[in-house]
């Protein structure tokens, strides 16, 4: 998996096939592996969205009210942004480290 | 939850009688299962979700009390979902744009 950033692949949890590989599916058709690349990529979208809300209503819900709280609100906004911004981090260290292997082995082995 | 969900969607896959397949049924057919499924995993989550919220030490049926915590709960899962969509498409927009 290529180290890049900002795209939709952020975070993502990899149990969806990447889009490069769809292009043995679908066959000799392009509409078909169009719709495959872009339903699979709707579906990352789908799951990041089911995995971070789970995981956010454990840090932000206290007591189901009548309605979601400005402060729950915003509770749930900064959740997905540092959940992003874990997912990039993780990435990014993962190249650095990668880029020199000593190191990498060295942050393994600890 | 009956089994309703999984059943298959009959043998004809948009090939009507004659044997040659349909690409634009067959994707519609693939958004409607891929549909199913996300509602599925969705109810599935906010059971969860809300059994541990409502739910202390299970008794004999659900009492009043449980029963609009459920209710509420259900309300409060969607809001909480709509709002991390929405914030996780805003935050790819963002990205795509810094690119």
């Amino acid at each position: 998996r290529s180290g890049r950033r900002g795209t939709s692949n952020t975070g993502g949890t990899g149990n969806s096939m990447d889009a490069p590989s769809a292009a043995g599916l679908g066959g000799a058709d392009p509409q078909l592996q169009r719709f495959i690349e872009v339903e699979t990529q709707k579906q990352r979208f789908q799951q990041l969205v089911h995995q971070m809300t789970e995981l956010c209503w454990e840090k932000c819900m206290d007591k189901p009210g009548p309605k979601l709280d400005s402060r729950a609100e915003t509770c749930f906004l900064n959740c997905v942004e540092r959940f992003i911004d874990t997912s990039q981090f993780i990435l990014n260290r993962l190249e650095q480290t990668q880029k020199s292997k000593s190191a990498f082995s060295e942050s393994l082995s600890d | 939850m009956e089994s309703g969900f999984g059943s298959d969607f009959g043998s004809d896959f948009g090939s009507g009688g004659g044997g040659k397949l349909d690409p634009g049924l067959i994707m519609e057919q693939v958004k409607v299962q891929i549909a199913v499924a996300n509602a599925q995993e969705l109810l599935q989550r906010m059971t969860d979700k809300c059994f541990r919220k409502c739910i202390g030490k299970p008794g004999g049926a659900l009492d009043n009390s449980e029963q609009k915590c459920i209710a509420m709960c259900m309300d409060r899962y969607m809001d909480a979902w709509n709002t991390v969509s929405r914030a996780y498409n805003s935050r790819l927009q963002r990205e795509r744009a810094n690119m």
